[in-house]
């Protein structure tokens, strides 16, 4: 298959234009203090976010791919600066969102929402449907009667009845529950939603409720999403594109189809060999990264990657390998990008 | 019968049923259930939550707590006796020895305040009889043997020192230190990342191959069960829905609740521009049971008899379906049925 990438998005069905970036990231870095001790000293910098550049189309769905401490979720936090950057521009809908102090910051938010695992579940269990939905609305200075409106029709647009917005949250199963928090975000008309992990923790025939849902409301209201998950498969059937991160770092980047097609970083390729796909008697041979992923208080010199990369150079260990590109918009962090990684014989060491 | 004939069966499981009492009632949380495993085989009952498959596996341990209790017309055959009539003493003899179990969260299950050195060493002491120095000698076998690396000095670890994947393995190092005849594997992996998750399948599978013990594996993750087992058995609201083996289920899955579970899953490669199958609202309340079949109120092909009469396991070969399409043993096509 040659396809170049203009027609890999219009395969997808896709709007997005890549000369119309609605939010651009430069160098952005969240370091964490690790504090010890009664005077809470600071000990060690816990580096979840280390220096990722990254833009994100108007209309396009990016996924945001990577194991647990990754440093994905609080990636998609720094980009909305509901944590505060420790170094790094962003940009959002050409507004440098660094500058903004807090009422504009507070302004700005209607445009870019997110959407948490269990939004709703950690909210207020003594509100109502109608003002947990309207809440936004009420911060933002809509009347009454206006933001009751708004949060009907917002509701019924996701699939609950007029009679939900009367009931308490605990009332709703966990589908019905993501709908809500869906509701909450979309109810402001925002641009930018950042989905982080929304349908992890549903059942498999509910979860292919809420990304059908997520798609068509996409179409509907010419959203921008940065989905955060941890599963490929979701990851891939809903995105334009892929970056996968590891460690701190986005390690590569492509589009959905060219990242499956062509995975370059020996990290991605592991990540495709490993995802268990429901297709028996599909004999096929792992690649098994040995250990586990370092700690983001003390990473590996150079690639990060290197301490589990079956491939791994002592130059691995010297220099840090940048993400260049390799042709279609494909970027890759590695010295050695396209090295087919060999199958593991066998997981148990003796 | 499994066909290798009744000599190679290692578990049977006939008409169980765990209800629990609760203040709104009696939830049946499984309800007539039978299935059996041969020796050395595996069997993954596969299920969304609620639908009682994790309560399924308790109960063959006979684990399940008050108020929860395993129905009086229930039979556990496991290598000719019926465990639901033992006693404590003699069920604590087969739980560990002949039966072992590891869980989602090995945390758990593993004391913090003893090292895993000594937690796998009490156990095979426990099992196999050995003096407090050659079972510590055996611990460090143990876990080498599940691919703990520098095996020797993680002996001495604390279970809160270890990574996720490697307290599962300490996990799987007990579990084995009796030389268990079947292992119960109740989402052994569903905790862990993809990438450890891909270490201890293959883990699992190798230690199968070379011990010869039988598995029942309990999950939510049909990537997993395709990997993992030879034959399946579909829950749904307390019930087995469907079962046979893997190969068969995945392409021909004869009830629609398997099909529809196996088209709701995005594969590798399919993209948003064709929306997932959808199964419309959710899992019936376990107090009250829905009277027909229990999956006829979200079923695109339910018919009059769905409604009223629950259907029971019908042959519909390779497999076994509980579906009133598969009367004529074999399935009716129903696509005019179809819901929009």
């Amino acid at each position: 298959m040659t396809l170049d990438l203009s027609k890999a998005a219009s395969a997808s069905d896709s709007r997005a234009d890549p000369a119309d970036v609605l939010l651009k990231a430069r160098g952005l870095k969240k370091h964490f203090p690790v504090r010890k001790g009664i005077f809470k000293r600071q000990v060690a910098t816990l580096q979840a976010v280390d220096g990722v550049d990254l833009d994100i189309y108007r209309g396009e769905t990016l996924g945001l791919v990577g194991e647990s401490g990754c440093g994905k979720s609080t990636l998609g936090r720094t980009l909305l600066r509901i944590l505060e950057p420790t170094e790094g521009e962003i940009e959002f809908d050409g507004i440098d969102l660094n500058r903004l102090g807090v009422r504009a910051l507070k302004a700005q938010r209607q445009h870019m929402q997110i959407v948490f695992q269990d939004s709703v579940g950690s909210l207020d269990p003594r509100m109502k449907v109608k003002d947990l939905v309207g809440e936004g609305l009420a911060i933002h200075g809509i009347e009454r009667k206006r933001r009751n409106r708004l949060v009907l029709e917002t509701l019924e647009r996701v699939g609950l009845s007029a009679e939900s917005a009367e009931r308490y949250p605990h009332m709703f199963s966990g589908g019905q529950r993501q709908r809500i928090g869906l509701a909450r975000a979309l109810v402001l008309r925002p641009k930018f939603i950042v989905a982080d992990e929304p349908v992890s923790a549903l059942d498999v025939s509910i979860q292919s409720q809420v990304l059908n849902l997520l798609v068509e409301l996409k179409r509907e209201f010419n959203l921008t999403y940065l989905f955060v998950a941890h599963d490929l498969a979701v990851v891939g059937y809903i995105s334009d594109r892929i970056a996968v991160m590891y460690l701190g770092k986005v390690v590569e980047l492509a589009a959905s189809d060219d990242l499956f097609a062509r995975p370059l970083h020996p990290y991605t390729q592991a990540l495709l060999s490993a995802n268990p796909e429901p297709i028996p008697g599909r004999k096929h041979q792992r690649i098994v990264l040995k250990g586990d992923v370092p700690s983001p208080i003390d990473p590996p010199s150079g690639c990060r990657f290197r301490t589990r990369c079956p491939i791994a150079q002592p130059i691995c260990a010297e220099v840090e390998p940048p993400l260049a590109d390799h042709g279609q918009s494909h970027g890759a962090a590695c010295h050695f990008a396209g090295t087919k990684i060999p199958e593991t014989p066998s997981a148990v060491v003796v | 019968m499994s066909p290798n004939g009744p000599s190679s069966e290692l578990l049977r499981v006939e008409n169980l049923s765990t209800w629990f009492d609760t203040p709104k009632g009696v939830l049946r949380a499984v309800d007539a259930v039978d299935f059996e495993i041969a020796q050395g085989g595996t069997l993954a009952v596969v299920g969304e939550s609620g639908s009682g498959k994790s309560v399924t596996a308790l109960s063959v341990m006979r684990l399940v707590e008050r108020p929860g209790r395993i129905h009086p017309e229930s039979h556990i055959w496991f290598k000719g006796r019926d465990l639901t009539r033992l006693g404590e003493r003699a069920l604590g003899k087969v739980r560990g020895n002949d039966i072992a179990m590891i869980f989602q969260e090995p945390m758990t299950s593993l004391n913090p305040v003893f090292t895993v050195g000594e937690q796998i060493a009490e156990a095979v002491r426990l099992h196999q009889g050995l003096g407090r120095k050659d079972a510590l000698g055996r611990a460090v076998e143990m876990m080498q043997l599940v691919g703990i690396p520098s095996a020797e000095r993680r002996v001495k670890d604390y279970p809160h020192q270890l990574s996720g994947g490697m307290r599962q393995r300490a996990m799987i190092a007990m579990a084995l230190s009796s030389d268990p005849k079947l292992l119960i594997a109740d989402e052994p992996t569903t905790a862990l990342d993809v990438t450890v998750q891909a270490q201890i399948l293959e883990l699992m599978k190798e230690l199968r191959e070379r011990l010869g013990m039988a598995i029942l594996l309990i999950t939510h993750d049909l990537g997993v069960v395709a990997e993992m087992v030879d034959e399946v058995a579909v829950m749904y609201a307390g019930r087995i829905v469907e079962r046979g083996p893997v190969a068969e289920i995945f392409s021909s899955p004869q009830h629609p609740y398997t099909e529809a579970l196996l088209d709701s899953i995005p594969l590798l490669g399919m993209r948003y521009s064709k929306p997932l199958k959808a199964i419309r609202g959710a899992v019936p309340n376990p107090l009250d049971w829905p009277v027909g079949c229990r999956f006829a109120p979200r079923c695109d092909y339910t018919f009059g008899k769905c409604i009223t009469d629950d259907p029971p396991l019908l042959p519909v070969p390779p497999q076994e379906s509980a579906c009133w399409l598969c009367e004529s043993g074999r399935r009716i096509p129903r696509t005019d049925q179809v819901v929009a």
